[in-house]
């Protein structure tokens, strides 16, 4: 998977968690640049991708995610 | 692992249904399409998203919907169950609204009256609070008195919270059980061991409930459901990190669906009725090819004891005060004589409180035993091992509870427990006689067939009233009665035991409970009604509400019940009684009731209509109930 088919899961993960259609994600977006994307809507989606992917990060990295191509580089990292 | 909630059906496209919903242009079908798709297995994300797309309705409150309001006090994070709760709720046709104070203030919010908690002012608390303060306070090496002693002060400041909450709210209490999150220190001698975590969470569970059995405080027993499911199910140490969730986002959705049934439950909404199919469900095979003697069931299999396990568990249930019913696709006669005659059929004919056997569509035949029950469709549950069947009932009846049942007979009775659909806030002398009052009843029945008149049916049966004000020992009952009835309730207010206990201490109000007994036996704790002063008119007292059960519909128990109120209200000064008559979907059978008793309208708003007796002109009516002295 490259990074762009990633994103393209992570927008409509966020899409339908957040329920909106509007959102467009890049490897620069930062959970502020974001509506609704709360701690708590954070959290959500990191379980979403998980499950997705069908893999686990760990609790240090989920706090320390700069942006979203950070968690793309992990992401990546963890399918090996 | 076992799928969560696997009672549930699957959703087969829940994202474009989702999408569907939220198109409707219309807000009352908008509600309509997210409750049916609350009615799928739902994961924490999709339970998320129905739960935004709830928030997003800009309509008030769709009809057959009741809003309630529910508050958390909290010692973790529990903002994740409120999306839970509220789908649980959709799921039941509650609108529950949560409120969840601000993280760890939870005394605070109790203590200051201008706390948003106040303004909330909640129906129902539920207190959700971590073992996590008491075990911080017992060291490892104390003694059994000393751990005793901590406990016991632990579960001294739960009541006095319970007891702030009453004082400030009327509402009813629901305290969560202690999930034991804690490792092993000692290995298996840890329950050897007074200060060790594990035993201290035990015996503090222990002492609890105790004490909200002493206080009339509801259990949400989150610790068995995870000694049922795995504490990997319940806890998930990266939550408890990241944001001190102690119950995990995954097993939101069942917590959830725990409370609401509790919710449900008080307000009279559980399940009633359990029908069950025959063939390859009560037991094993086709009676109508097999013949008796092949059918599966009984010990010397493996399958023949799994329906038998079945049995056992309806029989159970039926013991607690679960009507049993039959709804088959056999020959009546057929169907009937393996009641009758197989030696290990666990459950008889006389268990059976309906029975309907015979070729027409299924869902018809449902609509005749809720009819010949006298309860409503939403009160049953269908247990068919036929998936089409399965189908076919959700679809064309979509308020009977379908369990998706697991493909091996051996776990039926693992998804039915799990499925909590006869969730119980009491369990009442009126429970425990149930099924052989509704045997009775069939009896009853079978007399007035023989006499055929009514007045020699209603002379027949003998019938006496016991009456009086609600004492302690009827306060389960008549609570359980206001928040039960459906059909014969005047003005479908609802009480938590609370209010009904300071109506029975209220000065001037007069309460009464009505107990009916006939040659049959005791027909039990069967009417309830409040009347209340005007408090500018104290001459004038107004039914607040009125309940009867429909066991008893058609015996002139409401005659002799309106002599009785009369009564009491002329001993009191009264010089007339004021009456309401709300109209629900369910209540239709009363809509005549108070004209019928001698009432005169006083005005008519929208179906809702008021009326008044004149208690100089009132003449008492003659009924073939006797008075007698209470025979308890």
């Amino acid at each position: 998977m490259n990074d762009q088919e990633i994103l393209d899961t992570f927008t409509r993960i966020l899409r339908d968690l957040l329920l909106d259609d509007s959102i467009v994600l890049s490897m620069d977006t930062r959970r502020q640049d974001v509506s609704n994307w709360d701690s708590f809507n954070y959290i959500n989606f990191m379980v979403a991708v998980e499950i997705e992917f069908g893999v686990k990060f760990k609790v240090a990295d989920i706090e320390s995610f700069e942006n979203v191509g950070a968690i793309i580089a992990k992401t990546k990292a963890l399918l090996g | 692992m076992r799928p969560m909630m696997s009672w549930l059906p699957v959703a087969t496209d829940f994202r474009a249904d989702l999408r569907t919903a939220l198109e409707s242009p219309d807000p009352t079908d908008c509600l309509a399409k997210l409750a049916s798709l609350a009615r799928y297995r739902l994961g924490h994300l999709e339970t998320l998203q129905l739960d935004r797309a709830l928030g997003r309705l800009t309509t008030g409150l769709g009809s057959g919907f009741t809003i309630v309001r529910l508050a958390i006090l909290a010692s973790s994070t529990v903002d994740h169950l409120s999306p839970a709760i509220r789908v649980a709720g959709l799921r039941r046709r509650l609108m529950i609204d949560v409120h969840i104070g601000p993280y760890g203030q939870y005394r605070q919010d109790l203590l200051d009256p201008q706390s948003s908690l106040h303004q909330f002012a909640p129906q129902l608390v539920l207190f959700s609070i971590t073992a996590r303060d008491t075990l911080a306070r017992v060291p490892l090496a104390a003694t059994i008195a000393e751990v005793d002693a901590t406990i016991a002060q632990s579960i001294d400041e739960l009541r006095l919270l319970w007891r702030k909450v009453r004082e400030n709210f009327n509402a009813t209490i629901i305290q969560q059980t202690f999930l034991d999150v804690t490792e092993s220190l000692f290995g298996s001698y840890d329950r050897l061991v007074p200060g060790a975590p594990a035993r201290v969470i035990k015996q503090l569970n222990d002492q609890l409930s105790k004490a909200a059995a002493r206080d009339g405080v509801l259990l949400l027993d989150v610790a068995r459901a995870c000694e049922r499911d795995g504490i990997d199910v319940w806890f998930d140490t990266a939550s408890w990190l990241h944001g001190k969730l102690e119950i995990a986002p995954e097993a939101a959705p069942l917590c959830g669906d725990m409370i609401a049934r509790i919710v449900a439950a008080q307000r009279g909404l559980s399940k009633k009725c359990l029908v069950f199919d025959l063939d390859n469900t009560l037991w094993g095979g086709v009676i109508g090819d097999d013949g008796l003697e092949g059918l599966v069931l009984g010990e010397g299999s493996a399958a023949g004891e799994a329906h038998l396990a079945l049995q056992r568990y309806a029989k159970q249930l039926k013991e607690r005060g679960v009507i049993l019913a039959v709804c088959s696709k056999n020959d009546p006669a057929i169907a009937e004589a393996a009641f009758n005659e197989h030696p290990e059929m666990l459950l008889k004919r006389s268990d059976i409180s309906a029975f309907v056997a015979n070729w027409n569509d299924k869902a018809e035949n449902l609509k005749a035993v809720a009819a010949c029950l006298n309860i409503g469709l939403d009160s049953l549950v269908f247990v068919d091992d036929n998936p089409v069947e399965r189908a076919r009932i959700r679809q064309s009846l979509p308020m009977v509870a379908v369990p998706e049942l697991p493909q091996d007979i051996a776990h039926y009775v693992r998804c039915l427990a799990d499925a909590g659909y006869f969730e119980a806030i009491a369990f009442t002398s009126e429970d425990r006689q149930r099924a052989d009052q509704y045997v009775a009843n069939a009896e009853r029945e079978a007399l007035f067939e023989l006499s055929g008149n009514l007045n020699d049916f209603l002379r027949s049966l003998q019938m006496s009233v016991v009456f009086g004000k609600f004492t302690t020992a009827d306060l389960a009952r008549v609570t359980q009665l206001f928040n039960k009835t459906n059909q014969f309730n005047t003005t479908t207010m609802r009480y938590t035991a609370e209010e009904v206990a300071i109506f029975a201490a209220a000065e001037g109000t007069v309460t009464l409970q009505f107990r009916l007994f006939d040659k049959f036996g005791d027909n039990g704790l069967v009417s309830a009604m409040i009347l209340r002063p005007d408090p500018k008119q104290p001459e004038l007292f107004e039914i607040d509400n009125w309940v009867m059960s429909c066991r008893v519909f058609g015996r002139e128990l409401e005659f002799e019940a309106m002599n009785i109120a009369v009564e009491q209200a002329r001993r009191r000064g009264g010089k007339a009684i004021r009456a309401d008559y709300l109209p629900t979907p369910k209540n239709g059978v009363i809509s005549k009731l108070y004209p019928s008793l001698g009432f005169s309208p006083l005005s008519n708003k929208n179906g809702s209509t008021c009326w008044i007796l004149d208690l100089a002109k009132y003449v008492s009516r003659s009924t073939h109930i006797s008075r007698s002295k209470d025979v308890r």
